[in-house]
């Protein structure tokens, strides 16, 4: 009872956040919740978010792991792109489906092993180092496509896009499940307690004898399969890879769910879940204006608005301030027993 | 020797190898008319990399300056479009708005302690935002003034024009160096990025520096979207996505430590010229497809990132050696 009560304090202002968001749109738009069955799948703007937010959740899943080690991860997006052509050229070439895949999540691993490699043996600032695949992945990509946008027919991997499992669109399983199953690892585990380890203080968790150098490579790794994911998912859902469109941004929608979500870019504590909701309030927001009619240029300006509130409620300043002006702050009845003292 | 020239000349000796190895399949690559093109068409990421080079300096990054660029253009465009006012009036009024941008940006890195990385990233939505909301489209720029400057060039010896704009970036990087090198508030843009603390115990102004160094990234970033239009004679929202890496990168060649502390203005231009050259090459050869512009880049970024590493690993080593 009592870690349900401490897990819904972490992620209530998220979960708020998100209701107000969905309560603004659905007072708009009163067949906001309409949500209907047709050939087999859920349709409906409640499920569209669900769906449209699948790749970003993906990319927070990778991004909150690699923020909690105090790095990131600006490679994601090119790493889609990489992993989606893998997939499209796999098909295209009579690969059949399983090795398609295959080949495409190892392509996201291999992307993450290096990333992992510079940031964990060779010391590199892990901004700078993923900053490398960030500029050279699309080309990487556009090597793979030859320049031309690849497209697909295979029903198999089309699945994986616009397809369903008991009326659930699949990006939306493989979100959940991506996340279920590594939330599970890291929490069920030491793991989890490790990596926020890393953040707070590299060096002492390797005197501490936290292994940290795999540790990194495998969090890089992880990133980089979750990137693979949705890269497959953004090229079945179009039936192509586009090695100069896929993902791109995306890297800075995920960096963005993982902050609004509560986790600290210095490192340390982190909330998978948090992240998803934060993915999901994007995905909420970026609908909203699609369904208010607003152009969706205000998007843009949106965004960087909640950035903005994001930081003021976050940064050390405001907390300070917020503890001078709180009705019995803890500095104000300590000064008060010390003049009380002598 | 001093440690903080290698790179420096790491990045020189690759830029003249480079331009040798082009030179013996293309001969013509040696005329004026390329080395001026060269200069005209990397004239808006040459003078946006100088601002960035300072930010990078102080241990920041800044990745609001692409769409900073876009904004200035689309602003441009509208502002000549809908109104009679002289393009002189409307630069200054946007030279004013970008480095008050930037400003402010600098306040909230500074009051707020947040990582430049997630504040400049709100700018840059927030830029490229307001481009879009000046227009969606792109918006010719038809002005006799503007013809007037495109016009401008000194003819060099083969026939090589200098234009106004590369002329401009010119003038830029060499003002960054003085402005780096020869006054206090580069020293103090040093001393910053050395660590911001000890800066700040001896006696630099934090809050002040900071936001002076993102100001000049926003001025020099309008500055740019002005010499952009000037290249384009257009606005466009969607115009210089992703030219924020391309200046890290150019910075990142140039020999600056992305840890902050040492670098050179100087080494950001010749960073350009060799992505400029990478691209000419491909142009010349004309069987390459772009793509392997981004790779050459990425393998460069990686070298040199590399070459920074091992230095900061060898004088470390040789400080505990001598203590």
């Amino acid at each position: 009872m009592n870690g349900l009560m401490l897990f819904m304090r972490r992620i209530w202002p998220q979960l708020l956040t998100l209701a107000v968001i969905v309560g603004l749109i659905s007072i708009m738009f009163p067949g906001f919740f309409q949500i209907s069955i047709a050939n087999g799948r859920l349709y409906g703007s409640p499920i569209d978010i669900l769906n449209r937010g699948a790749p970003v959740a993906l990319l927070a899943i990778g991004m909150t792991l690699v923020i909690a080690t105090r790095g990131i991860d600006l490679s994601v997006g090119a790493v889609m792109a990489i992993c989606g052509a893998v997939a499209a050229w796999g098909i295209t070439e009579g690969y059949g489906l399983f090795a398609t895949l295959a080949m495409a999540l190892a392509a996201g691993l291999a992307c993450g092993l290096w990333n992992g490699v510079l940031v964990a043996i060779l010391g590199i600032q892990p901004i700078v180092a993923t900053l490398i695949l960030m500029v050279a992945g699309r080309g990487i990509a556009q090597l793979i496509t030859e320049g031309a946008i690849l497209t697909f027919n295979h029903e198999g991997l089309i699945f994986f896009g616009s397809g369903s499992v008991f009326t659930i669109p699949t990006p939306v399983i493989i979100g959940v499940l991506t996340g279920a199953i590594i939330t599970l690892i890291v929490r069920r585990s030491a793991l989890g307690m490790l990596i926020e380890a890393i953040g707070i203080n590299l060096r002492a968790s390797t005197l501490a004898g936290v292994n940290t150098r795999v540790l990194l490579i495998a969090v890089y790794m992880t990133s980089g399969l979750c990137a693979a994911l949705a890269g497959i998912i953004a090229a079945a859902d179009i039936r192509g890879a586009d090695a100069n469109n896929a993902g791109l941004w995306l890297e800075l929608d995920a960096i963005l769910a993982v902050v609004i979500g509560g986790t600290s870019l210095l490192g340390g504590r982190f909330s998978l879940i948090a992240s998803l909701i934060g993915a999901l309030i994007i995905q909420a927001v970026n609908t909203g204006i699609l369904l208010s009619g607003f152009p969706p240029e205000f998007n843009l300006i949106i965004k960087a608005v909640i950035i903005l509130i994001i930081l003021v409620l976050q940064s050390p300043t405001m907390r300070t301030v917020a503890v001078f002006f709180s009705k019995d702050p803890v500095g104000a009845s300590d000064k008060e027993k010390e003049t009380v003292a002598p | 020797m001093n440690a903080r020239l290698l790179p420096l000349l790491a990045t020189l000796v690759i830029f003249l190898v480079a331009y040798a190895v082009c030179y013996a399949q293309y001969p013509a690559m040696l005329s004026t008319r390329v080395i001026g093109n060269l200069l005209t068409d990397n004239a808006f990421l040459g003078i946006v990399a100088v601002g960035m080079t300072f930010v990078i300096i102080s241990g920041g990054i800044d990745l609001s300056v692409g769409s900073v660029i876009a904004f200035a253009g689309v602003f441009i465009a509208v502002m000549l479009r809908d109104t009679s006012l002289h393009p002189l009036a409307v630069f200054s009024m946007l030279l004013l708005i970008t480095t008050l941008f930037g400003a402010s940006m600098g306040a909230i890195i500074h009051y707020l302690e947040m990582p430049p990385f997630i504040v400049t990233l709100a700018g840059m939505f927030l830029a490229r935002g307001m481009a879009y909301v000046l227009s969606i489209d792109a918006v010719p720029i038809t002005h006799e003034f503007y013809e007037y400057m495109q016009r401008l060039y000194w003819l060099m010896p083969g026939k090589g024009r200098l234009t106004l704009i590369g002329g401009l970036m010119l003038l830029v990087v060499i003002a960054g160096s003085i402005l780096a090198h020869r006054t206090r508030f580069g020293m103090n843009v040093y001393a910053i990025g050395g660590g911001a603390q000890t800066a700040a115990l001896m006696g630099v102004p934090l809050a002040r520096t900071t936001m002076a160094i993102y100001a000049l990234s926003g001025l020099l970033a309008g500055l740019a979207g002005i010499v952009f239009s000037i290249y384009t004679s257009a606005g466009y929202s969607l115009a210089t996505v992703g030219v924020e890496l391309d200046a890290i990168a150019a910075v990142v060649i140039g020999g600056t430590l992305l840890t902050g502390g040492s670098g050179f203005v100087a080494g950001t231009l010749i960073g350009v010229l060799i992505m400029g050259l990478i691209q000419t090459y491909i142009i010349f050869d004309g069987s390459l497809s772009s793509w392997w512009t981004k790779i050459l880049i990425g393998m460069l970024l990686f070298a040199f990132i590399v070459l920074q590493k091992g230095l900061v690993w060898t004088t470390a080593k040789r400080r505990i050696a001598g203590g």
